[in-house]
Formats: structure tokens, sequence, C-alpha cells
């Protein structure tokens, strides 16, 4: 297992390493002069624009300011915002519970609805609850979520005035952050109202955001359930007289679930392309808004540190995955 | 040597001609493929006759019927069957006009992805060692980047537009290609047809593209109709985000764009194209599903 881990990071290193120089980069592949593209629209003097050339150190060598790069990124250096001049880490982090927070709620939501979905469809195969599933799974899967977010707001928002449109919680709410999350904040403040406003904020988000997720997970589930079925120890199983619950509940759906919670471990790139669409949409502020917003305002120092951040987040997510892989499925054993 | 090298030529297009039936065989009981084709076909139609099926110019613009209603509704008129958007144009032909852009996206941007992965993809199986790396790992950086944010970079990068949307997409997309055809070289390396036209003196391109390639191709089809629907779905979602062709370019993704602040007044600028764009990318993946089915022995049985 441990040399698993290692060889798996010994991969992941030169990838990371790939990832750097993709970031550094793309400062320098726009065109144009990089101090004039840093300085953005209002310019800056000859003078001013030597000494900035020195300061981001423009003047040296190539490989000097790209491993001048790397020792800054190790120390947790992301640069400063060209708009708000704030560091990158700082405002990344400030943003990032709000994309923890929704992408959590829509991956719970796609597997609450897509699993026990896509069970009982392998089950009952060819049954009209199965064609109605795998439908409606294509459907979702085919979905233009930033479409279906218009529409959720015209039905739930503007027609029946359920929910509303933007944001996390109504302004009429203030506290100070606690965990960033505003299901928990907003419960910890006491505030009348607080929790529900915050849960009426991210009902439409969640929906949009874990359509996808849903319709991936319920096609596996069902595949996977099939598959199982099929095996000899479930026929086993059965003729053993064993219930059909405990066939499929205990003896099936073990195994059925080892490929699905890969496929859950691979929705975190889904979601997180999905959060720059979602968010943009329902006003959220998170990163994938963030990252939106800092290309339209040619932030391109903040673009460069969360670009970093993503990757980094989906190769730790993958590690994760593939680990917990070896976990829970003892026929692939990472001991080599 | 002419008469047996005529023998087996006739035998190759017969065998397949005989997979060929024995695809459409399988792909015809798939009832949902089936429609996903037909609309397909439909959509194609709709693309290549647009000038003459669409009752107005996608670009012309009514003055004197700014948003107005579908014809169903109080205050339509059949002149303009789905309703006329902020500017009066028809939105009716505006869709379909659309579709054009639509196709042509999907088809530009898997024809570059595939070209460039299949390439990739074969030199990396087939010379393995240090190349296979270099270039599996540069596909594993790509592969680390949600898609959809990639691509948004990338067009930042270039400049809004949708000749640059089309090629961010593409790039973002051949990692697919890279990997699957890399597996099925891998494999097919190894069998005897590869071995004995390796020691007939078969050179490195011919062994690649005219040995290897043809047995590599049914998972690269399927692919290839997936990603059609991914292309589609990302170029919209790029227009609707601003970056992908713009206004007043008839790309679904980019009405829907135009149509945000009408959101609470006009119902049909924002309903349509994205059934459109749901539709097209839809029947892709029915089509898609089928087709691997079909060629798939192994879920044949199932």
């Amino acid at each position: 297992m441990f040399r698993f881990l290692l060889a798996r990071i010994g991969v992941l290193i030169p990838t990371f390493l790939g990832v750097t120089v993709i970031a550094f980069g793309f400062i320098r592949l726009i065109p144009g002069d990089p101090i004039e593209v840093l300085a953005g629209e209002r310019g800056v003097s000859t003078e001013r624009h030597a000494e900035l050339m020195i300061q981001y150190g423009f003047d040296r060598p190539i490989w000097e300011q790209y491993l001048s790069f790397l020792t800054n990124l190790l120390h947790g250096d992301f640069g400063q915002s060209i708009v708000t001049h704030k560091p990158v880490i700082d405002e990344f982090l400030t943003l990032f519970p709000a994309t923890v927070e929704l992408s959590l709620c829509g991956i719970l939501f796609a597997i609450a609805v897509g699993l026990p979905a896509g069970i009982i469809a392998g089950v009952k195969r060819g049954s009209v609850f199965d064609h109605t599933v795998m439908t409606t799974a294509l459907v979702g899967y085919s979905m233009p979520i930033f479409w279906l977010g218009l529409l959720m707001i015209i039905l739930f928002s503007s027609i029946l005035g359920w929910t509303p449109v933007s944001g996390r919680i109504s302004y009429l709410y203030f506290f100070d952050p606690v965990t960033g999350f505003m299901l928990i904040d907003s419960y910890l403040s006491g505030q009348e109202g607080a929790f529900r406003s915050a849960v009426s904020h991210l009902i439409l988000p969640t929906i949009a955001l874990g359509t996808i997720p849903m319709a991936v997970i319920a096609r596996q589930t069902r595949s996977a359930m099939l598959e199982v079925l099929s095996e000899d120890y479930v026929r086993t199983a059965r003729a053993k007289g064993l219930s059909p619950l405990r066939v499929v509940g205990v003896h099936a759906l073990r195994n059925a679930l080892i490929p699905v919670v890969t496929t859950i471990g691979l929705q975190v790139g889904v979601l997180l392309a999905g959060a720059i669409l979602t968010e943009t949409i329902f006003s959220w502020p998170g990163i994938g808004k963030w990252m939106v917003d800092s290309i339209f305002r040619r932030d391109y120092t903040s673009v460069q540190g969360g670009l970093l951040m993503i990757a980094a987040i989906v190769m730790v997510v993958n590690l994760i995955v593939d680990l917990l892989y070896g976990l829970i499925n003892p026929r692939i054993r990472h001991t080599r | 040597m002419t008469t047996p090298d005529t023998t087996t030529a006739i035998n190759e297009a017969d065998t397949s001609w005989i997979r060929l039936k024995e695809f459409w065989s399988y792909f015809r009981e798939n009832r949902g493929a089936v429609t996903g084709l037909t609309i397909v076909i439909f959509v194609i139609l709709l693309a290549v006759f647009a000038n003459v099926v669409a009752p107005h110019s996608p670009s012309e613009q009514y003055r004197d019927h700014l948003l107005q209603p579908p014809a169903w509704q109080e205050g339509g008129s059949w002149s303009f069957v789905l309703g006329t958007d902020a500017v009066g144009r028809d939105m009716l032909s505006r869709l379909i006009h659309g579709t054009r852009y639509s196709l042509f996206i999907g088809l530009i941007v898997v024809s570059i992805s595939l070209a460039l992965g299949v390439s990739l993809g074969l030199i990396a199986g087939f010379f393995r060692g240090g190349v296979d790396t270099v270039i599996m790992r540069v596909m594993d950086v790509i592969l680390s980047y949600p898609s959809l944010l990639l691509a948004l970079v990338l067009v930042a990068l270039l400049g809004p537009s949708l000749t640059n949307a089309m090629i961010a997409i593409a790039i973002v997309l051949q990692p697919h290609y890279v990997r699957l055809t890399r597996a099925q070289v891998i494999t097919e390396s190894t069998r005897d047809y590869v071995t004995s036209s390796r020691v007939a003196g078969a050179g490195y391109l011919r062994l690649m593209f005219i040995t290897l390639l043809p047995n590599c191709m049914a998972p690269l089809i399927v692919q290839a109709t997936l990603s059609f629907s991914s292309a589609i779905l990302d170029a919209a979602a790029l227009g609707f985000l601003g970056m992908g062709a713009q206004p007043p370019t008839p790309e679904w993704g980019t009405m829907l764009a135009e149509a945000r602040e009408f959101i609470s007044s006009a119902w049909w600028v924002v309903t349509f194209p994205g059934l459109a764009i749901l539709i097209t990318v839809l029947s892709f993946n029915l089509m898609g599903d089928g087709m691997r089915d079909a060629l798939d022995p192994k879920l044949k049985r199932s």
C-alpha cells in the first residue's frame, strides 16, 4: 500500500510540474508585453516599466524566472491579484468554501437520487421504471446545465416565487463567517430564518450542478448491478433461499459499488467545471465565478493561481480515489 | 502473384461488408439509437437547406415585432412561429441557421482532436519508451484540469471567437483519443498479423497507419460520435459565457447569453435555444450509445 502510494506520487510530481509550466507559461503567452498586460488599461511610464521589469524579474533568463516562480509556490506565494492587489491565495481561500459547499450538496444530491435509481433500474431490468430512469439519465447527461439553471429560475423564482435568484443568503442576515459554509454558519448565528434563507438559496444551484453527476452515477450503478447480478455467487445466494432484498442489498450491492465509488470520485472535475457555469448563473460567490470574472477583468495572476489550485485539487482527489479503490476492492492489492 | 492478391482484396471487402451488415442489424434493434440517428439526419438536412427552410433571414430585424411571443400565445402570429427576440429577429429562423454552427463546430472539433489524438496515440503505443512517457504525461497534465476551465483559459489567451473556441475544445478533448488509441495499439501490436507484416519488411508508417490503425477504429468511432456531443455542449457553454461565437451569430449558446436579461419577461428567447442544444446533444449521445452496444461483443449478449 505504502509502496503504491509512493509510486503514484512519483507519477504525480512530473504531472504537477507540467501544470506549473502551463500556469507559468500562461502569463508569458498572452500576446504583448507582460508589464503592459499586468498594468492593465492604465498603462505605465517608461521608467516605471523598467522598474517593474526588474521587480517582477522579467529581465532575467526564463529558466531563472521559472525557478523563482516554483520557489514562491512552495512558500505558498501565488502572487498578487492585478485588480485588487490582495494575495491570490487569500482570495481563493475566502471563496473556496462556497464552492466546496455547493459541490458537496451537488454530489450528495446526485448520489441520493442516482444511486437508488440505478440499483432499482438494474434489478428491475427492462421494466417501465428502468426505461424511465435510463431515459431521464440520458437527458440529464445531455443537458446544457446553464440552460437548466435559467429554466429553473424562470419556473421557481419568477413564476412560482419559491426560491431566490442569486447569492448564498438574503442580505437581511449578516454574521461573521466561522466555517465558511453558509449552512453551518447561518445555523450557528442563531438568527431566525437565516438557516432557511441559506437553504433556499442553495436548492436550485445544487440541482443544476448535481444533474450531470446524477445521470452518470445512475447509469454506472445500473450497469454495475447488471454485471454483478449475473455472477455465480449471486445465483448461489439465491439458490440458498435468501430473500431477494438480502441478495441484492448485501451480496450484489457490495461488489457493484466498487466501480461506482470510482465514478463518484471522478466527478470532482465535472463538479468544478459545472461550478463555473452554475456559479455564473446563480451569482454564487465561489471560485468558478471568480475564475470567469478574473478572465473578464484580465486579472491574469488570479487566473494563474486559480488554474494551479484547481489542478492540484483534482489531482489530489484522484489520488485519494485510487487509494480508496485499492482499499475497497480486495481483488486489486496495491502491494506489488 | 496477382491472383491471390485480388482474392484477398475481395475477401477483405466481403468481410467488411458482412461486419457492416452485422453492425446495422444490432444497431437497428436499438430503438433509442435509431431515434437518435433519425434526428441527426433531420438536423443535418436542416443545416444544409437552412436558406430554403427558414421562413426569414436569421439577421433581419423586424422593428415592429420586438419580443413577440410564439404563435400559439396571445399576441403571437404565424409569420413568427416561435416568436421574435429583443431586436425583432425571427427565433425559428435563427434556430434553423444555428444547426449549421453546431454541426460545423462538432465536425471541426472532432476532426482536429481525432487527427491529433490518433497520431499521438499511435506514436506513443507503437514506439513506447521515452516518447510514450512524455506524451502520456502531457496528456495527464491536460486531463488534470476540468475541460471547460482549460478551454475557457485557452480562449482567453487566444481571444474570444468561434475559431479559437473550436481549437481550445479540440485540444481539451484530444487526450481521450490518445489514451484510447494507445491502449488499442498496445494490445494489437502483439498479434500475429502485425508481426508478420513487420517480418515482411513493412516500414513504421505502413505498420502504424495501414496495418494497425484500421483494427483500432471501432472504439474510436464511438468516441468520435460521443465527443461530437461534448463539442457542441462545450462550445455552447463558451458562447454562453461570452467566450465563443460572438453576437449576432445565431449560435445557440450565444443566443442564450443574449437572452439572459429577458429571463422574466420573454420565456421563449431562453427556452428554445437550450431545447435545440439538448435535442441535438441527446440524439448524438443516443446514436453513440447504440453504436457502442452494436460494436462491443461483450455487451451484445447481456
